[in-house]
């Protein structure tokens, strides 16, 4: 049957799987739209701001493991879309958008709403489309999931000017494979690389392995609870790879880093092996580079060769897939059982209670968080922006289940949370769906509480409300001398009416007795609830290496020295 | 080699003749921070790809990563960094060089010892075409200097490896060049792969 390209987009999205759509439509765009009509296996929500688009759609894919998929209308429809692409694309995210673009003979001429959104999105994104023919539209879609779903993960946008959607009618033909010479997305390892890597883990008598998004990203969780048990290996998660082993697991140490736990950081330095599995080391994981780790080789297994060399140099660089890599790795690994080692990251947990929280007579936002763990038995999706939140979110929530967090980890973008868990729980609505916001992240995607309720996402939304950007003021307390210049919020809206304003639930919490009643009141409430946490204004994350410093500058909570460490 | 020396180094690369594929590539360069002493674009013997001369400033932390980003592109076919192989490079530059009648054969002069030609005379000038390698550029270029140079125009360096060592660079920057890693240099690990000092952000 003859097609428009608006019909061709449609008809590819289903041959790819797609099942929602988070959008927006414009004039540009809106041809799609009028395809997209007629498509209701396509469930298009609509959202207030097209950066929610984009987080949703993030959102959905990494509680999905699926490609999410955006649309937007051209110029600030599609600029719209930037924060959130940076935000898949530093986090390795596949997300495909979808944008209108102002007709063929209008590009070029600043025709109205024209802007080049595939030269402004090149540094944010894995690759993308102009489609100037519908000849092109089924390739390009269909290049688009294979590029963003394979290798290392990104989002792919896919610009399609008007007249080209809804122009020249073609036969629609749905390609059998892509055409990509210049891109092959390692499989196996090459057997030498693994040889190596695998002598070195052999030989170490101190390893730790650092579990990064890609062991999520891999679906290799089972392979790497074998190996680290085979070898007994202690397993520190990176930001993004928290779930990849479950908190409750032995061997698990959590995250390390400039607020991770002090024993993560501490059993790092004192390592002589690093095998990091799909983790870049970022600085918030290093520090200091020349104190990072510095009696340890590392071995670096990673899908992407530019992450070698990039801040560490590997010893054994392994590149594959990861669960590839670690199928040829665990054979290779003698079983072992570190005795000393093991004693050893005991002692240092003990010694270190890093999830230590006082007593307090004003509500601190741990125990919220604590209290969201242990009401949720810890199997909830906890879904997170940037900040201190996002950092007791980290530290406090006993997460059991691979891909139950989901953060805004190297973009650090503040807003993430609210729409990014729109699509989780649109993606897994058997899922107990916790958006953790601070205020001032909270404020700035708010408008989205109204897709929530409009297309019925349970979503409860906690606030860890301190009135302030809370960790730009602890920097300030801190490191500028206790200039809180614009880092306080004077003048914010009164959350519960505000939750009540979009015909929603909305409690507020200030005392700790309250706290679980409250988040047991929220999932007995059908629909989105907004729960306003009323926290200690200047409560600190802890602990925390400064940046640029090293693991033996960490300041820890001056009030846990000497309290004995209690195993979760 | 020193990691920290800085030189050139010859980049060829194979790319897919798309729109916007230069963007990319010059997008990518600045974003890095990878700097271009030089870059030349031109058809390659495969219909549909065109082949790219760099030449890249930059120590061997530079290049590397140059050299696997740009792999990384999806328009990117193949990328050799050819350095250390034999090869055969050369460079064509056009020179406008001010001449009167009275020095014009002087002129004719060099520009025949450098085995370079005249392509256009004019009045009160002369264009003159030469290929070679950067240095014999460099030193016509000197040696008109005197006269006046009113234009000068070069098209930056196409570099092919010599048909007698077989012609073939590695296929893949990305698994060979790295395959064994830096066994046994733990200690200067950090210091040497940092692409310079930064302070914490």
């Amino acid at each position: 049957m003859e097609m428009t390209g608006a019909e061709i987009i449609c008809e590819s999205l289903l041959r790819e799987g797609v099942d929602t759509i988070f959008g927006l439509p414009g004039g540009a765009v809106l041809p799609f739209y009028g395809a997209l009509s007629g498509y209701p296996k396509l469930r298009h929500i609509l959202v207030r701001h097209e950066q929610a688009a984009a987080m949703a759609a993030d959102g959905y894919a990494r509680a999905t493991g699926k490609v999410g998929v955006c649309s937007a209308t051209s110029g600030p429809g599609a600029t719209n879309l930037v924060t959130g692409l940076m935000a898949a694309q530093m986090d390795s995210v596949p997300i495909v958008c979808i944008t209108g673009q102002v007709p063929r003979a209008a590009i070029g001429r600043d025709a109205f709403q024209e802007t080049d959104i595939t030269g402004i999105t090149l540094p944010v994104t894995k690759h993308n489309y102009l489609v100037m023919d519908v000849r092109d539209v089924a390739p390009a879609i269909k290049e688009a999931f294979y590029i963003a779903r394979t290798g290392r993960p990104g989002p792919v946008l896919i610009d399609v000017p008007k007249d080209v959607l809804a122009g020249d009618k073609i036969e629609f033909q749905w390609p059998d494979e892509v055409d990509l010479p210049g891109y092959v997305p390692p499989g196996a390892p090459d057997p030498r690389q693994a040889r190596a890597a695998a002598d070195l883990i052999n030989r170490a008598q101190r390893p730790v392995i650092l579990a990064g998004h890609g062991v999520l990203i891999s679906r290799a969780w089972d392979e790497l609870r074998e190996l680290a048990e085979k070898a007994q290996i202690p397993v520190i998660t990176t930001l993004l790879g928290i779930g990849a082993m479950s908190t409750e697991h032995v061997l698990n140490l959590g995250m390390p880093g400039m607020h991770g736990m002090a024993y993560a950081s501490l059993a790092i330095d004192r390592s002589d092996l690093v095998i990091s599995l799909g983790a870049r080391f970022d600085d918030r994981v290093t520090g200091r580079l020349s104190d990072f780790a510095p009696g340890a080789k590392i071995v670096h297994v990673d899908v992407d060769p530019t992450e070698f060399n990039k801040n560490v140099v590997a010893d054994a660089p392994v590149l594959g897939d990861l669960k590839a890599s670690l199928r040829a790795l665990i054979p290779l690994v003698e079983s072992n059982v570190h005795l000393d080692w093991i004693k050893e990251t005991d002692t240092l947990r003990a010694e270190h209670p890093s999830l230590f929280i006082r007593k307090s007579d004003v509500l601190l936002p741990q125990q919220v968080m604590k209290q969201i763990s242990d009401e949720t038995n810890g199997e909830a999706i906890i879904v997170t922006g940037v900040g201190q939140h996002q950092m007791w979110a980290a530290q406090h929530y006993g997460y059991k289940e691979p891909n139950s967090l989901i953060t805004s980890g190297g973009s650090g973008a503040m807003g993430y949370e609210v729409p990014a868990a729109l699509g989780a729980k649109v993606g897994r609505p058997e899922k107990t769906v916790w958006s953790i916001a601070g205020d001032g992240g909270f404020q700035m995607t708010l408008c989205d509480l109204a897709t929530a309720v409009e297309n019925k996402i349970d979503v409860k939304y906690a606030i860890l409300n301190n009135g302030s950007l809370g960790m730009v003021r602890q920097w300030q307390d801190f490191f500028y001398d206790k200039d809180f210049f614009a880092t306080i919020y004077s003048g914010n809206p009164d959350f519960v009416k505000l939750a009540e304003a979009y015909g929603i639930r909305g409690i507020r919490v200030t005392k700790e007795e309250d706290v679980s009643g409250a988040i047991q009141e929220a999932m007995e409430t059908p629909g989105p609830v907004v729960v306003d946490f009323v926290v200690k204004e200047d409560e600190f994350v802890y602990p925390m290496i400064p940046a640029g410093e090293s693991v033996h500058e960490m300041l820890e909570e001056p009030e846990a020295e000497g309290v004995g460490f209690e195993r979760a | 080699m020193n990691a920290l020396s800085t030189q050139q180094h010859t980049i060829i690369a194979l790319v897919q003749d798309r729109p916007g594929v230069l963007t990319r590539v010059a997008g990518l360069f600045r974003r890095r921070g990878f700097n271009i002493a030089s870059l030349a674009v031109g058809a390659s013997e495969q219909k549909g790809l065109s082949r790219l001369t760099f030449v890249v400033t930059g120590d061997q932390y530079t290049v590397e990563q140059a050299t696997r980003h740009l792999e990384k592109l999806i328009d990117v076919v193949k990328v050799s960094n050819i350095s250390e192989e034999d090869v055969v490079a050369r460079e064509l530059a056009l020179i406008k060089v001010r001449a009167t009648p009275s020095n014009r054969s002087e002129i004719l002069e060099m520009v025949n010892l450098f085995r370079a030609k005249v392509v256009d005379v004019g009045t009160r000038s002369l264009v003159v075409e030469t290929t070679g390698e950067e240095d014999k550029i460099d030193a016509l270029y000197d040696l008109l200097k005197p006269f006046g140079i009113l234009e000068l125009m070069r098209t930056g360096r196409v570099a092919m490896v010599r048909g007698k060592t077989g012609g073939r660079v590695s296929d893949d920057v990305g698994a060979d060049a790295i395959i064994m890693g830096r066994n046994g240099a733990v200690a200067e690990r950090a210091v040497s792969s940092a692409p310079g000092h930064y302070e914490g952000v």
